[in-house]
């Protein structure tokens, strides 16, 4: 099974030439039947890369030790599940789900683009084919996950305790999903400068591209966010560390593509701009791989001593960023320029976005780069944490969230600003009046939090008042609102619910960051502690044995205002003997929107356990706002309208009305 | 983690040095003057523990950051300000210890990006939408406009 895993991989290889040549010469003579071969190829490749990746699971499924992947991320005890996940729990098999996400998606091209035109669509797959081209190669060269050991060994090293988790299920391949689902807003775009023209159906195509990768990439990051929050044992959800910064770049400069792409859609304008910030966002992606997985995160120098995947990787980066580019370069003055608009405008609007976005995305950038590249020219070291995150991209979003529930109430080509901020009255008076309740009423509260709880209610009321406003509030019978709100373009939806997302997110970091309280104290069993009107009984530690760990497990009661027990809260320290590593299970429970946080530390001479107690208000909010942004995505994407070549249905007299483009 | 063994010595030079003082908190580092404690939780935010990855010495379970701790609360007992503070420290560690980089000339082009970006955007939108000029919609041919048009028809 191994072997044919392996044999199928370099067939897919095989096939990934073939898919970028043929077509592409197809396209540049004109033959049919040459740019034909491009859609079996690609399928037969997705099938092939499948077949590769299941002998990888399921030699991992099956303990198979004699794979020396398999050795070094496996153990026969470990649960079954975190078997299967730790397929992609580690280098080699990750790359291996990068490539098979990429072939899927191009196989979805080839088999659903068949309304494209022809020379567009084998230009297409030929660039699909060149990425995975070269990250086969990658992984055959550098990273093959299908080396087998001589003798084979008795018993593998266990995957790394942090990752076995149900998080690591879930957070990789949806971050993958992400980060490779914008290799077809790449690849549309290469190909657009390779035939030299671009037109609406092309942002027609690119857009739902867009947004299922950023909603992959949205949920990726929440997921990821969480399972650092209850993983790592101390409760941040947000570090500015270079590798979550890798996967926020892409959605950042994802989110500026979302919007411009509207822009061209609809209007026919920042044609070339959104065409750059498309190579731009996958090459980003492609960024944050090579940041993850080539090691020079950890030092500029343990990059410089294992060379062969990191330069390669590099090598990879420089072609398709360095070519796109020089393509973008050389043909972006033939492909014509969009159309007028006033300024304030629909277009107007997103074009600020877009500005916001933009420059965030560089600051981030810059932030995770500057202290590699100062440390290789100069050798000095400094470090880029949180405070200068805090410091730049901070006051770049205060605009940019203050002006979002303005955008979809503004007309296209000529908006009307004083209707706009006539109709967003009473979302900016209830942002008003809670910011004056934070300020003014909750104790310790600052001006920060205050602005921030004004902020987000903001978004949340800007959202609601877009739909409200559609929907024709005010100005018709009931009746009538709820048949007109009922038939609403799903893509009114999908933007009132991103927005509203992100409010509630923006409420729960600021929740979280202004109002929560922690304790940190040592506690003897029987013992009670008191946070934020919970009180919290110790009631001792207890050994446990897991399959493959051993705990001692800390439980703690949460007592209720008549003093009896309202349920348990265990936290543990755990440690897996194989790899000799201990890992803190953190004690959670949610009430209401808000979390006890409980993290157990080491145990004192005198009996006593170090105990770390956080009361966390709104914090659900953040991952909660995340999904919700998931949500609106996904709601855009059932809209009729952005599925390219859907059977026309006759305008509903409300949408037409609610939608006037 | 390749750090870790250069870092060894440091730690273990650093455990001697407060072997005395590390009594005194143990999980209760925390200072009697509560406005001193919150002084001293900031100020840890800012500091990095360079055993670890990209975590604050407020974050981290390490000797190291805990021993860091304790410098930075018995330097604010002794009456330093907040920055007599974060210099002393980064003038035994580095510049690396401090999560925020110095506004220094070396990292002009680091503070300097956000807003020189911010500002080159802003002239270029301003400029490109003054001297945009209607363009013809589309150069397609008769039948591939027929075919666009049945794409986009709803």
């Amino acid at each position: 099974m191994v072997e044919t895993g392996h044999f199928a991989l370099v067939l897919a290889f095989a096939l990934s030439l073939v898919q970028m040549m043929v077509p592409l010469v197809g396209a540049r003579t004109g033959n049919q039947r040459l740019m034909a071969v491009g859609g079996p190829v690609t399928v037969t490749g997705f099938a092939l890369t499948a077949l590769s990746f299941a002998a990888l699971a399921s030699a991992y499924a099956g303990s198979d030790f004699s794979v020396a992947s398999v050795w070094e991320n496996s153990h026969s005890l470990q649960p079954m599940i975190y078997k299967i996940t730790g397929t992609w729990g580690n280098h080699e098999g990750s790359m291996l789900l990068w490539v098979l996400i990429l072939t899927f998606f191009g196989a979805l091209v080839a088999v659903f683009g068949n309304n494209l035109p022809a020379t567009l669509k084998a230009n297409v797959l030929a660039v699909q084919g060149m990425i995975g081209a070269a990250f086969f190669l990658f992984i055959l060269a550098t990273s093959n996950p299908f080396i087998r050991l001589n003798p084979a060994p008795i018993e593998g090293r266990d995957l790394n305790p942090i990752l076995q988790d149900l998080g690591l299920a879930i957070h990789p391949p949806m971050l993958y999903l992400g980060y490779v689902g914008f290799s077809i807003c790449f690849s549309f775009s290469v190909a657009a400068l390779i035939e030299g023209r671009i037109d609406a159906s092309w942002a027609r195509w690119v857009r739902p591209w867009t947004l299922v990768a950023w909603m992959f990439l949205t949920g990726g990051i929440a997921m990821g966010s969480y399972w650092a929050y209850y993983e790592l044992g101390w409760g941040g959800f947000w570090f500015w560390d270079p590798v979550e910064n890798a996967s926020f770049m892409p959605w950042l400069a994802g989110t500026a593509l979302l919007h411009s792409a509207i822009v061209m859609e609809k209007r026919s304008a920042l044609k070339i701009w959104t065409l750059l910030l498309a190579i731009l966002t996958f090459s980003l992606s492609l960024l944050g791989t090579f940041l993850v997985r080539s090691g020079v995160l950890t030092s500029v120098h343990a990059f410089a001593t294992d060379p062969a995947r990191g330069v390669f990787i590099l090598c990879i980066l420089t072609l398709f960023i360095g070519g796109s580019l020089t393509l973008f370069a050389l043909r972006a003055s033939r492909l014509t320029a969009g159309g007028l608009f006033h300024p304030i405008s629909r277009e107007g609007a997103l074009v600020l976005n877009n500005l916001f976005l933009t420059t965030a995305t560089a600051t981030v950038l810059v932030g995770t780069l500057y202290p590699l590249a100062l440390e290789a020219l100069t050798g000095g070291k400094i470090s880029v944490g949180a405070p200068f995150f805090d410091l730049t991209f901070g006051p770049l979003m205060l605009p940019l969230l203050a002006i979002v529930p303005f955008g979809p109430l503004l007309a296209w080509k000529r908006g009307d600003a004083i209707a706009a901020s006539q109709r967003l009255i009473a979302a900016f008076a209830l942002a008003i009046a809670a910011m004056l309740v934070t300020g003014l009423f909750i104790n310790g509260a600052s001006v920060f939090a205050a602005l921030g709880v004004g902020l987000a209610v903001w978004l949340v009321g800007g959202a609601l008042t877009d739909l409200a406003v559609k929907s024709g509030f005010g100005s018709v019978a009931p009746a009538v609102m709820l048949r007109r709100f009922a038939g609403l373009p799903r893509s009114v939806f999908g933007t009132a619910l991103a927005h509203l997302g992100l409010g509630l997110t923006l409420l729960g970091i600021v929740g979280t960051l202004c109002f929560g309280t922690e304790k940190i104290l040592s506690m003897r069993p029987g013992e009670t502690v008191e946070l934020s009107g919970h009180t919290l009984r110790f009631e001792g530690l207890s050994p446990q044995k897991g399959p493959n760990f051993t705990e001692d497990r800390g439980r703690f009661l949460l007592l209720g205002a008549d003093g009896n027990a309202d349920g348990a809260i265990n936290s543990a320290k755990r440690f897996y003997p194989v790899r000799q590593t201990v890992t803190t299970e953190s004690g959670i429970r949610t009430i209401g929107l808000s979390q006890l946080y409980l993290s157990l530390g080491d145990e004192n001479n005198d009996g006593s356990v170090v105990v770390r107690l956080w009361w966390k208000p709104l914090v659900t909010l953040i991952w909660g706002g995340g999904l919700v942004m998931m949500a609106g995505a996904a709601m855009s994407l059932l809209d009729r309208r952005l599925r390219v070549g859907a059977p026309a249905k006759g305008r509903t007299p409300a949408a037409a009305l609610a939608d006037p483009t | 983690m390749r750090a870790r063994f250069s870092l060894a010595s440091l730690v273990l030079l650093l455990a001697l040095f407060f072997g005395g003082a590390a009594q005194a908190v143990k999980p209760d580092e925390v200072l009697q003057d509560p406005a001193l404690e919150a002084r001293a939780r900031v100020l840890s935010e800012g500091l990095r523990c360079m055993v670890c990855q990209n975590q604050s010495i407020d974050e981290s379970d390490a000797d190291l950051a805990r021993d860091l701790r304790i410098l930075v609360r018995q330097r604010l007992v002794a009456g330093d300000t907040d920055q007599q503070v974060m210099d002393y420290v980064a003038s035994r560690y580095g510049e690396f210890v401090l999560l925020k980089p110095r506004f220094s000339l070396r990292n002009a082009l680091l503070w300097g990006t956000p807003v020189l970006l911010l500002i080159a955007g802003g002239i270029f939108i301003v400029f490109s939408a003054r001297s945009r000029r209607t363009v013809p919609d589309s150069n397609l041919s008769a039948e591939e406009q027929a075919a666009l048009d049945k794409m986009l028809r709803d």
